[in-house]
């Protein structure tokens, strides 16, 4: 019999293989939101097994904010080209000319305008009907109440108290004109899964997760990346000054917006340390995400309002 | 070494230590952190408790935190050395009965909760019988809270015993019982000294070694399409993922609905072919003819098919806020295809408290019950307790899109007059150039379907010969072989079918002129029929022996003295003959009239029965019965 026995990080990959082929077989228009942090290269490499020997029957879109790690843009380009991905990057241009910023905005706001604003724009400018997001449940507790399937309003929000029962792997995909479902392949997955299965597959990720020495700056017990006064401060309003600035070992667990994303100690150069720290780690993957930490349910209220 | 996945479920209510539970395998196993444990600490505080509350963790929504209940199945996350663990933790009152199904539907594992102090209450049965209903393959009952009962040994076996007592009239195949204290930890993660009578593992112990592998229908291959790629002219492979069963490259296969056969040529998995496939992997497979096959048809083999109707009996768990009942036209979402369907009938709906069936006229929010639906087109079905993936479906309210029940096919009625009563089916068979319907499926088909011939083995002999025994014996021995078997004897149809009738000669020869005609049914549908009676005259026998093809009827005589059968004298009936409280009894005050000339004679007063069995079965291999 333990002939045939699938490993976990196989049975995570067939159940996700399962979600993404049940999304292209019975909805019209899908897309993937490609983040290019480390759960998206995963689900990435999953569609390219979902559907092999065939191209990927969907586009992917990242929604681009501008305060992005250099890195992270360099990787993107790079990366899909690579494996011959369609690549449509939306940006909430209205607000960013408006010079949205999350140090004056504040993080709830800035998020709003050009992430939550900037998704469901392009979802409706596109006619997209189910998005794919890298989303796990173990990230964050109003997410372990998420379904796979989340079928969203014509305003993309999500009511979590009139959810659609998940039962076996029969999932109801059904939906009215104008509303959309934002599908999560990678709900069963944890920090850990994700790491062993990049090792696994040899998946490449933005070299922002391996630790090396980081210029950075310490604002109310968060490690923040100094690239320049530019990227934290704009408009010179809280008057960093050079001595504030320090150099440290550290990675990031997780990326997003650079005056955003928290890095962490560390000296995990390689997957295995990675692998190690992450298993051994005292500390949540999203501890140091700000906007995660503005309140209680700060999750919860973006999802309801169109966030993924 | 590679770890292995277990998916649970919960359940239990307020106030049982559910949540200090799963808090305590979390914390103990590593996977609460700082963070998120500090944010705990502060708000119990906050809210005066002394401990800290462990299952605030476990409430994700603002509104579950504010009104201090769980509403929603939560999914949690923890592993060890040897495995990952999936929990879903299903709330113990509001929406139990929908939260605990949904929870339980793709678990391999329950636990149920039991406050020692309180003993079995009606919601620790209405647990065990959602369990049973979703068929999870193993239960755990950890009785909670032993340290407020001084870990008293008394306490927690009459809790055992009762709760196994109540289990027998459920379906449910392991149970294992565990005294623990969540809060205190003893027998969560390691053995407690507190309980030194208790000689198990434990919890966590017993959750990474539970045997699962072995749960999964590895036999009967299903393959439901799911996709179909079609990358380029040379290439046309089916997507999908193995609901049960194992195929590989060369193999013969069927396809549902066309009933077209081929072979496969390939598996494909990412950039790798694959020379076996197994229940669970998503694979690709490519066939060597060139097809019509689209999602929602099956591939499946030739000599092993599933149910093919569009008529069938389920039990319905209802989730929707919105009754079944007026309009019962839904959605049915079963495998890969969707199809209209109608509910014809609600049999009845259960309670769930006293497991009594009570008639009804509709089915409400978190009610179960038995209903007959007609689909608009035939599914590929099995039995949910055969297969959960080919015999689970939802219902989807056309109206809303929700998702309004979770169904159970129940397994095809086995009644001559049930089976009329099916819906008819065309399938073609191709090769032979054979149409058939339901109910009039000619043998050769029903042969072929079960890999093996079918008859009936007549076993005849004085009472005490042992014709019970070596029948028992040779239907399990068959049945393990995977034949469809059939076992007829003298106590189960002189008590229903025949129990109008005495022990006249006239009322004898009656009694095996039914039991022929009954047999006879169940072998024209491809059973080896196994009939164990007396059957004292020969023109009764050859009667028998008249209905059916000649190299089809076995006649087994089980040739024994009968002094040695007036000693065995298993139902003290020679006992009550010989005293005159039994007339016409065989052998005694009635004669005996050994057969002429017997397909096999057994002395079963010389030989012993697993000598007896194998010469029956040697009989059977060589006449090509069976391989």
């Amino acid at each position: 019999m333990d002939h045939y026995k699938q490993s976990h990080l196989k049975q995570l990959e067939a159940e996700s293989i399962f979600i993404m082929r049940e999304v292209v077989a019975e909805l019209k228009n899908p897309v993937m939101l490609y983040s290019v942090g480390k759960d998206s290269s995963v689900m990435l490499r999953l569609a390219q097994k979902a559907f092999y020997p065939d191209k990927l029957p969907f586009p992917l879109m990242h929604i681009d904010t501008g305060y992005k790690f250099p890195e992270m843009y360099e990787f993107r380009d790079k990366h899909v080209k690579k494996i011959g991905a369609d690549l449509i990057v939306e940006r909430n241009e209205e607000w960013i000319k408006k010079n949205a910023h999350p140090t004056y905005l504040g993080n709830d706001k800035c998020c709003y305008y050009l992430k939550t604003m900037g998704l469901l724009n392009a979802i409706e400018k596109h006619g997209f009907d189910a998005a794919f997001g890298g989303a796990r449940r173990e990230e964050e507790k109003s997410r372990a109440k998420e379904r796979v399937f989340s079928v969203r309003d014509k305003h993309g929000q999500w009511d979590p108290k009139n959810q659609r029962p998940e039962l076996w792997q029969l999932y109801n995909t059904i939906i009215d004109q104008k509303e959309t479902i934002r599908v999560f392949p990678l709900s069963n997955w944890t920090e850990v899964d994700i790491w062993e299965y990049i090792k696994l597959e040899q998946i490449p990720v933005v070299p922002l997760y391996f630790s090396k020495e980081r210029k950075v700056i310490i604002r109310d017990n968060v490690i923040i990346p100094f690239y320049s006064a530019e990227t934290v401060d704009p408009e010179n309003k809280l008057n960093i000054k050079n001595s504030q600035v320090e150099t440290m070992m550290c990675r990031f667990r997780t990326l997003g917006c650079i005056p955003c994303t928290g890095a962490v100690r560390s000296d995990a150069k390689t997957i295995d340390d990675i692998i190690r720290e992450v298993r051994e780690a005292k500390k949540s993957e999203r501890e140091n995400r700000l906007i995660d930490l503005t309140s209680d349910s700060a999750m919860e209220q973006k999802k309801k309002e169109g966030y993924f | 070494m590679e770890k292995s996945l277990l998916r649970f479920v919960t359940s239990g209510s307020v106030d049982d230590g559910k949540s200090t539970l799963i808090g305590r395998l979390l914390y103990e196993t590593n996977c609460i952190f700082e963070d998120q444990y500090e944010a705990v600490k502060k708000t119990s505080k906050k809210t005066g408790k002394k401990e800290v509350d462990l299952s605030l963790l476990l409430d994700g929504l603002s509104a579950e935190r504010e009104q201090k209940i769980t509403i929603d199945v939560a999914y949690r996350y923890f592993s060890t050395a040897k495995r990952k663990f999936i929990i879903a933790d299903s709330p113990g009152h509001e929406q139990y009965t929908r939260n605990m199904v949904t929870g339980a539907s793709n678990s391999q594992l329950a636990i149920i909760l039991i406050d020692a102090r309180n003993g079995i209450l009606t919601q620790s049965k209405r647990h065990g019988f959602l369990i049973s209903l979703l068929q999870i393959p193993h239960l755990i009952v950890a009785v909670n809270k032993m340290d407020l009962v001084d870990y008293s040994q008394e306490v927690f076996e009459k809790i055992s015993d009762e709760y196994l007592t109540f289990s027998e009239k459920l379906d449910i195949h392991d149970i294992i019982f565990i005294p623990i204290s969540a809060l205190k930890g003893d027998n969560v993660v390691s053995v407690s000294s507190n309980m030194k009578w208790y000689d198990g593992k434990s919890l966590l112990q017993i959750l990474e070694d539970v045997h699962v592998t072995a749960d999964r229908n590895l036999i009967d291959f299903r393959f439901p399409v799911q996709y179909v790629l079609r990358p380029h002219q040379d290439f046309r492979g089916y997507a999908g993922t193995l609901t049960s069963g194992t195929i590989s490259p060369d193999e013969e296969v069927l396809i549902l609905p066309s009933g077209k056969t081929s072979v496969i040529k390939s598996i494909v998995a990412d950039n790798k072919e694959l020379k076996e496939a197994y229940a669970g992997q998503a694979i690709v497979l490519t066939l060597k003819d060139n097809l019509d096959v689209s999602r929602g048809d099956m591939i499946v083999r030739k000599n092993n098919l599933p149910h093919i109707n569009d008529f069938f009996d389920a039990m319905l768990c209802w989730m929707s806020e919105i009754p079944l009942s007026g309009s019962k036209h839904y959605l049915l979402k079963h495998t890969t295809q969707t199809v209209k369907v109608y509910i014809k009938k609600i049999h009845y709906k259960i309670n769930i408290n006293t497991l009594h069936r009570q008639k009804t006229t509709d089915l409400t929010l978190n009610e179960i019950g038995r209903v007959e639906i007609k689909t608009a087109k035939p599914l590929f079905f099995d039995a949910y307790k055969a297969n959960h993936g080919t015999g689970s479906f939802i219902l989807i309210d056309p109206l809303t899109n929700h998702t309004a029940a979770a169904g159970m096919i129940r397994e095809i009625p086995h009644t001559v007059s049930e089976w009329k009563r099916s819906m008819p089916l065309a399938i073609s068979h191709h090769e032979k150039n054979l149409r058939w319907e339901a109910g009039n499926i000619p043998l050769s088909i029903w042969e072929e379907h079960n890999g093996h011939k079918a008859g009936i083995i007549w076993l005849t002999g004085l009472s005490g010969s042992g014709k019970s025994t070596l029948a028992k014996h040779l239907v399990k021995e068959l049945f393990e072989r995977g034949c469809q078997v059939m076992y007829l004897d003298g106590d189960n149809i002189r008590q229903g079918l025949n129990n109008d009738l005495g022990f006249s000669q006239a009322d004898r020869t009656e009694n095996i002129r039914r039991i022929g005609e009954t047999a006879k049914l169940f072998f024209s549908q491809g059973n080896i029929v196994i009939c164990a009676f007396i059957s004292p005259f020969q023109k009764d026998r050859d009667f028998v022996r008249s209905l059916v093809p000649k190299d089809r009827f076995i006649e087994l005589y089980m040739k024994c003295d009968i002094e040695v059968c007036k000693e065995r004298d298993p139902k003290g009936l020679y006992k009550k003959a010989y005293a005159g409280e039994i007339p016409d009894f065989t052998g005694v005050s009635s004669p005996y009239e050994a057969p002429a000339e017997p397909e096999i004679a057994i002395e079963t007063d010389v030989k012993g029965i697993q000598e007896n069995l194998s010469l029956v079965l040697d009989y059977l291999v060589k006449q090509q019965f069976i391989e």
